[in-house]
């Protein structure tokens, strides 16, 4: 029997085990949600297509599947390219369908006519236009694979109206396979014997998690080789939760904004571990003056990340779990041991720095941003779904929120793009409905995405809106101070909305805390309440993230107060 | 590290937009293109894209990575440094004044190239040759007036292993 192509679309969903699907109707896409609504898939309708993308990033993260999104052609599809330009740069994988014209009138012009795979091309991992109805399932399992394979991504597939309505057999495709596609799983033996070589003669040894480790879910294999080398470990801002934040070894976030025990433990080591990174900028700082002392072994499967920006000794292009797995087992078969003693000095060190310089704020008769957050951090026993905006507030959540467990924390860190926090929140909520999810926001990164609270209504998601408001736009503000002599231009947004009211005019709940005892019982009651609530406190509007790394300076040398 | 010049041979996907994405890998990396030849190979389902770009090792090492990276780009290979074949054709539509016409043809039948159009006032000369080859005939050339000229970018073979 001959299907349409939204019939065909619809069997391939539920062959790569689709539940949900995050996006917006429009008029290129109106046949497939006709059809997607005969079907068990669960369709979540975001009041913005960006939020849409955001939504299923946070949802692929919570339940570690691939998120889903559909959206009409034009204005949805242009508005999805924030959201994969997000999810790219934090090799998120998904999927984004989108409508297009039919392909008769495809360079015409057309109404929401867009070339969104031009558009597209450079931040998405990789994007089709299907052109015809016989190539419509092989593309749709090849973005699927694509997604969730090797370095994961985003992928989009555009789909013409005439397409989508015209009519083709059907029958179930093998796996899919691509001869210029074949990511490298496996680590060589060669290199891991040169990794185990540099562990064996390690003195001070630091491990480095990212991002990487939470994808490939490798994160029982980290803490197993850090207990047995018992050495500490730091992690980028997208590897919070790779290793638990409460370790004794854990040695807090690494970078711009990292502790000064894990800055300064870069500076003096003389192995680095790195797995899964990518060695951003805001974590190395100074490329030239980045672990100048150490041996670097890098973890990573995507052969672009290995000798981009910082030069390494021993590189390893394979999966984190797998190569981890490996090294584990090599180290138990040989009988791999360390030297207590020349460790207990490393480690007395790292104490050192840490009691010297811990993270410290003083909460006085204004509420403190930070104080909020390990209130929060206590009240909810580090157990809940974070998912932040960008900015300040992201910056104290990684301080101040301590991750034992990944995927629980939801950020965007590359492309720190503001507005994610909430949809994302929401994607997460959708994926784990039993879990506590949690957005810690800014006033300014709120109002981005701030129509998803209809969302979250329309779905009773019980969302969780931490606002820290200082009526700035905090963390430009911050370089403002620091770096501008205080000249705030274009940073200072006083003029809000009544959050509390506007949290009650979308049907939620709204709380707010201005005095600094007004913090834990607006925490209480917000937390205990099963639906959306927005938590306003109106924070210190001049206060600063610490340490601070000056942008393009060594990482050892920290603003601290 | 020295900038060198590389010839990079490419087996990609022969689909609609396969250039574009090398291209903007390109433009995007703020990587520099300066010559690119593409054609069909035998299988009509893959085509090859030789093309040429300098830099210093590092950079052609992350060039190469991110051509490879590509979902439709088969294999990557940068001749230089091995044993390749490498050429262009050029088209040169060239003044001929009766005064230099003997001249035109005596180089031409240096160059081994070939006229292949004649008119009252020009000649348009096929040469096919090294980069360098192309150089030294244009430069020749110039003196009497090249009006046009209409170059393929280099295209390479590697050869077989003896």
């Amino acid at each position: 029997m001959k299907l349409t192509g939204a019939q065909i679309l619809m069997k391939v969903l539920k062959e790569e085990k689709v539940d949900t699907i995050f996006g917006i109707t429009g008029g290129a896409i109106i046949d497939i949600f006709d059809e997607l609504a005969r079907t068990d898939i669960r369709h979540i309708n975001t009041r913005h297509e960006q939020a849409a993308v955001h939504a299923a990033d946070g949802y692929a993260r919570a339940k570690k599947k691939v998120g889903v999104c559909l959206v009409t052609s034009g204005p949805g599809a242009t508005n999805t390219v924030t959201g994969l330009a997000s999810a790219y740069m934090d090799s998120i994988p998904l999927v984004v369908l989108t409508g297009q014209v039919p392909t008769s009138l495809i360079g015409n012009d057309a109404f929401q006519e867009v070339d969104i795979v031009g558009i597209t091309r450079p931040c998405t991992k990789h994007n089709y236009l299907v052109k015809s109805i016989e190539d419509l399932a092989r593309v749709v399992k090849e973005a699927f694979y694509i997604a969730r394979s090797g370095r994961p991504g985003p992928v989009l597939v555009d789909l013409p109206k005439d397409i989508i309505q015209s009519r083709e057999n059907f029958k179930p495709l093998p796996p899919s396979s691509l001869k210029s596609y074949s990511p490298t799983y496996r680590p060589n033996k060669k290199q891991l014997d040169k990794a185990l070589k540099l562990i064996q003669e390690a003195k001070k040894p630091v491990i480095f998690a990212g991002g990487g480790v939470i994808l490939s879910e490798a994160s029982a294999e980290l803490t197993k080789l850090a207990t047995r080398l018992n050495a500490p470990v730091t992690a980028s801002l997208m590897g919070m939760g790779a290793f638990p934040g409460t370790d004794t070894l854990w040695l807090g976030m690494l970078g711009m904004h990292g502790t000064y025990r894990a800055n300064m433990s870069i500076g003096a080591c003389d192995l680095l571990i790195s797995v899964g990174v990518r060695f951003d900028d805001r974590v190395t700082g100074k490329v030239g003056t980045f672990a100048p002392n150490a041996k670097i072994i890098h973890i990573d499967i995507d052969p672009t990340s290995i000798r981009k920006n910082i030069m390494v000794t021993v590189p390893i292009v394979a999966d984190c779990k797998a190569t981890l797995t490996e090294l584990n087992r090599l180290m138990d078969a040989e009988g791999l041991t360390r030297d207590p003693e020349i460790n207990k000095r490393w480690l007395d060190q790292i104490e050192e720095w840490k009691s010297t310089f811990p993270l410290a704020y003083e909460q006085k008769d204004i509420i403190k941003p930070q104080y909020v957050i390990e209130k929060l951090y206590e009240l909810t026993e580090g157990k809940a779904i974070i998912s932040t905006e960008v900015g300040q507030n992201q910056m104290w959540a990684a301080q101040y929120y301590h991750f034992d467990r990944p995927n629980a924390f939801i950020t965007s860190g590359g492309l720190g793009c503001m507005g994610f926090g909430l949809p994302a929140a929401i994607g997460a909520q959708v994926a784990q409905p039993k879990e506590l999810v949690i957005d810690i926001a800014g006033d300014g990164s709120i109002q981005m995405n701030i129509q998803e609270l209809a969302t979250a209504i329309q779905y009773k998601l019980p969302v969780k809106i931490i606002i820290l408001n200082n009526r700035y736009l905090g963390m430009v503000r911050q370089w403002q101070e620091l770096f501008y002599e205080k000249r705030y231009a274009a940073t200072d947004i006083q003029d809000g909305p009544d959050f509390v009211k506007l949290a009650e005019s979308y049907g939620g709940v709204g709380l707010r805390a201005i005095k600094p005892e007004e913090v834990v019982p607006v925490l209480k009651e917000g937390l205990g309440i099963p639906k959306l609530v927005i938590m306003e406190f109106v924070v210190d509007r001049e206060e600063c993230v610490y340490p601070m790394v000056p942008a393009g300076a060594p990482i050892t040398e920290m603003l601290l107060v | 590290m020295a900038e060198q010049r590389h010839t990079i041979s490419l087996l990609v996907d022969n689909q609609p937009g396969v250039l574009s994405r090398i291209a903007g890998m390109f433009s995007g990396r703020g990587f520099n293109i300066e010559s690119l030849c593409v054609a069909e190979t035998v299988d009509p389902l893959v085509s090859r894209i030789t093309l040429v770009t300098s830099g210093d090792e590092l950079v052609v090492e992350r060039i190469n990575k991110q051509l490879n990276k590509l979902v439709n780009v088969i294999k990557v290979q940068d001749l230089t440094g091995t044993n390749f074949v490498e050429r262009e054709t050029a088209l040169i539509k060239v003044k001929a004044k009766p005064a230099q016409k003997a001249e035109i043809l005596r180089l031409v039948d240096i160059f081994k190239c070939k006229v292949v159009d004649v008119n009252t006032t020009s000649y348009i000369i096929e040469v096919t040759g090294t980069g360098e080859k192309l150089e030294a005939l244009l430069k020749l050339l110039k003196p009497m007036g090249v009006k046009e000229i209409a170059r393929t970018g280099t295209s390479a073979l590697a050869r077989n292993k003896k």
